[in-house]
């Protein structure tokens, strides 16, 4: 039993990383706009190249 | 005389040189605007951010303070197909931000410390039907306690100011017993750690307020939301106004930067946005979005013009008033007044529920304490009892039961064209059994329509719709768009109150006054609707009338109809003359109308309807309508209603046809009838779970178990609502 002492803190630390990163994604914004985001996800990053040759 | 467009009113400094603006855009609904927008606006010199946020369907836009003009950006979406407006964000929608991202946090902390203490009650469980030494599990409850306590008290913030809220003003909601449960459990297990004793309810406790703060979450970002698309459309109305800034000079400015005593000019065709009085010109206007009255009125110097007037013919200049000073306007506003504060409090079907709930959940623990006690077990043990029976009647599923219906309802509604302005409205909705329409721009649209185009040969009425696009007369706008014209014709001539005239090869064309194109004696000859503007178009010799009115919305009939076989009583209120209102009454079948009504008449016949125990619904625009809007027992504005009206009413519709009031009700009907389902589910639960509870065999196992199995029974009940608005008609 005397892993519990690793698993317990390292369990609590995971659980506080997590906790963190929500309320820095919060803080920054990343939800205002949950319907854009969606988008934003599958959207190119650049403008499509005109014209591209078809590939086969 | 020149024209700017100023928007500095908007623009605020973020900082670093930077400068800041927020414009809602019309149209913006998939990645590829967003994309072509941000790409587009990117593209601009300067600009340093352009970011669309498609929930709010707003643009974020910054750039280094120098020579770019805002007006730049709304002229380049203009290009690229979009209208934008500057936006202003108010202070009721701000607070809304701000208390939504609180719960997200609350949530987020109750969430995550709910998680960890799981996976420490969950070897506690397991360990007490195996192996597990009482220091162990002692332990994994102080552990528990050390991640609970703080979480609870941060994260059940909002529940317990809202309990302290209600309890310092002598009553009571559904966050006193909410309250009084956590804090019971909270405290009980403390002592029971303390104590050595094998259950704890830490885990109860911080998923309790895990679930409710779900149902607390959605309940707020539907109001947010809310608020956002109702001050995008304020946005979107372009509430601009000409304001001479030099004797001879004006600039288009936003209605927020004008100030009593500011002198504008309103120009034939353009609807007014001030309260005011006309100090010089002389002008018909349309004040139907006012009174109701169909008929011009004649505005001349010293006549009082009120925001939403429509300026019909001549320029006038107009001193602006403070709103108070405007005669008809302070009668409105003291009316509505009135009606607000005598809207007899709704009591809304949660706190109608924690009402009954708190006493008998309450009473329920206080009674089997006794009992025990009675019954020979010690005060310590009883109370355990007690306090497990607290936990486990602790409103979980109630709390969900009507923010998550109100969610799934709302976006049914928003699909229908319904946006709500109060979140309690669907439930008061939901019992309208009367509905009294307004007529002018409710029933008939706001807008005017050729209604016999068929009459005239097409070559003709082609001409004279381009011919009509070289005037700014309202009337004249009708024909234009009732003909479909795009390229005006080239030298065109406008003179005042007369018409408008062209030469095309070789043959004067005019449209106009009957007077101004010699078509007296056709006007007289024929026999015209009474409540339609005539306007004359000649040919050469060929000369011809158009009958231009405001037509009733297309599917006002057939929403009677649905109406009437939902057993809704239909009725019309309007402010306008007899015979217009004979005649709409007459076209839609509704037997009961009154023409001519006051705005105070209307609150009397409303206060009569209700005496009689009908739930009245009011549809009307006008600014008449407002302070009746706000005595019915629920209401509904078109998005063409003046300002005042849209403010005051509970929901509002989009868009062209009546229909989405027959889908609102519809849509609230079944959400009122799941919610009520929701509330029966959540007591049958406690049904069954209480007298386990009393009985002392609660385990809190069992007490997570029951707890999250009816939470999520109720979430998926709710999905049901979804389906609401299939079928409108």
């Amino acid at each position: 039993m005397e892993i519990l002492v690793i698993l317990v803190p390292l369990a609590l630390m995971l659980g506080g990383a997590g906790l963190a990163a929500f309320l820095w994604s919060l803080r920054s914004g990343q939800y205002d706009d949950l319907d854009g985001a969606a988008w934003r996800a599958i959207a190119d990053d650049e403008p499509p190249p005109q014209e591209a040759p078809a590939k086969r | 005389m020149q024209v700017t467009r100023d928007f500095s009113h908007y623009v605020r400094t973020a900082g670093a040189g930077l400068q800041h603006i927020d414009l809602a855009v019309e149209g913006v609904h998939c990645a590829g605007c967003m994309a072509k927008i941000e790409r587009g606006l990117s593209a601009i010199p300067d600009v340093t951010l352009a970011r669309v946020n498609l929930t709010d369907r707003r643009v974020a836009l910054e750039w280094k303070e120098g020579r770019l003009d805002p007006a730049r950006f709304i002229d380049r979406l203009e290009e690229l197909g979009y209208k934008a407006y500057p936006y202003e964000t108010e202070s009721a929608e701000a607070t809304e931000v701000a208390e939504s991202r609180f719960l997200l946090r609350c949530l987020g902390v109750a969430a995550f410390a709910t998680m960890n203490v799981m996976m420490l009650s969950i070897p506690v469980w397991s360990g007490n039907v195996s192996d597990m030494l009482p220091e162990q599990r002692d332990f994994f409850h102080w552990l528990s306690a050390l991640i609970a306590l703080p979480a609870a008290a941060y994260a059940g913030q909002p529940f317990f100011r809202s309990a302290w809220r209600a309890l310092s003003n002598k009553t009571t909601n559904m966050d006193v017993p909410i309250s009084i449960g956590v804090c019971l459990a909270l405290g009980m297990s403390v002592v029971e750690t303390v104590n050595h004793a094998e259950h704890a309810y830490f885990d109860a406790a911080i998923m309790l307020l895990t679930f409710l703060l779900v149902g607390r979450f959605l309940d707020q970002n539907m109001r947010r939301r809310t608020r956002a698309i109702a001050g995008n459309l304020a946005a979107l109305k372009a509430e601009t106004a000409a304001k001479f800034v030099g004797p001879d000079e004006i600039s288009q400015v936003p209605v927020a930067a004008i100030h009593p005593g500011d002198i504008v000019l309103l120009r034939p065709g353009e609807r007014c946005a001030v309260d005011g009085t006309v100090i010089e010109g002389r002008s018909e206007i349309d004040q139907s979005l006012i009174t109701g009255e169909t008929l011009y009125v004649t505005a001349e110097r010293g006549t009082p013009v009120y925001a939403g007037s429509m300026n019909i013919s001549g320029s006038l200049r107009v001193r602006v008033s403070a709103a108070s000073e405007a005669t008809l306007l302070a009668e409105i506003t003291r009316l509505l007044d009135n009606a607000l504060a005598a809207r007899s409090r709704y009591m809304r079907l949660a706190d109608r529920a924690s009402r009954l709930y708190a006493p008998v959940v309450h009473a329920t623990a206080l009674i089997t304490i006794l009992g025990w006690v009675i019954a020979g077990t010690s005060w310590h043990d009883a109370i355990v009892t007690g306090v497990a029976v607290l936990i486990i009647t602790c409103p979980c599923a109630l709390g969900l039961a009507i923010p998550t219906v109100q969610t799934v309802a709302s976006g049914a509604m928003f699909k229908a064209g319904v946006l709500l302005n109060s979140g309690d409205a669907i439930e008061r909705l939901a019992e309208a059994d009367h509905v009294i329409f307004d007529k002018t721009g409710t029933l008939t649209l706001p807008d005017l329509d050729v209604t016999n185009a068929a009459d005239i040969p097409p070559d003709s009425f082609a001409l004279a719709g381009r011919l009509a696009l070289s005037s700014h007369h309202p009337v004249a706008a009708a024909v234009a768009q009732a003909a479909d014209a795009k390229s005006p014709i080239v030298g065109a001539v406008e003179e005042a109150g007369q018409g408008v005239r062209a030469v095309v090869d070789n043959v004067e064309l005019r449209l106009g006054r009957p007077s101004f194109c010699g078509a007296e004696a056709l006007v007289g000859r024929a026999t015209l609707d009474p409540e339609a503007s005539i306007v004359a178009f000649s040919k050469g010799a060929e000369k011809f009338i158009l009958s231009v009115r405001q037509g009733l919305r297309p599917d006002a009939q057939a929403v009677i109809a649905a109406l009437k076989d939902r057993n809704i009583g239909v009725e019309i209120l309007s402010g306008d003359r007899e015979p217009a209102v004979i005649a709409a009454a007459h076209a839609l079948s509704i037997a009961e109308w009154r023409a001519g009504v006051t705005p105070a008449d209307k609150i009397a016949r409303i206060e009569e309807l209700k005496r009689r125990g009908s739930k009245v619904l009011m549809v009307g625009d006008g600014m008449n309508d407002a302070p009746s809007l706000a005595a019915a027992h629920v209401s509904m504005s078109p998005i063409s209603a003046a300002h005042l009206s849209q403010a005051t009413a509970d929901l509002v519709f989009l868009g062209r046809p009546l229909a989405p009031v027959v889908a609102a009700i519809d849509s609230a009907r079944k959400a009122l009838h799941l919610m009520r389902q929701n509330l029966w589910l959540a007591i049958g639960y406690n049904v069954l779970a209480v007298p386990v509870a009393i009985s002392g065999v609660v385990t809190p196992l069992i007490a997570a178990a029951a707890m999250s199995g009816s939470s999520i029974l109720v979430m998926l009940n709710s999905l049901r609502a979804r389906s609401a608005s299939r079928e409108i008609v």
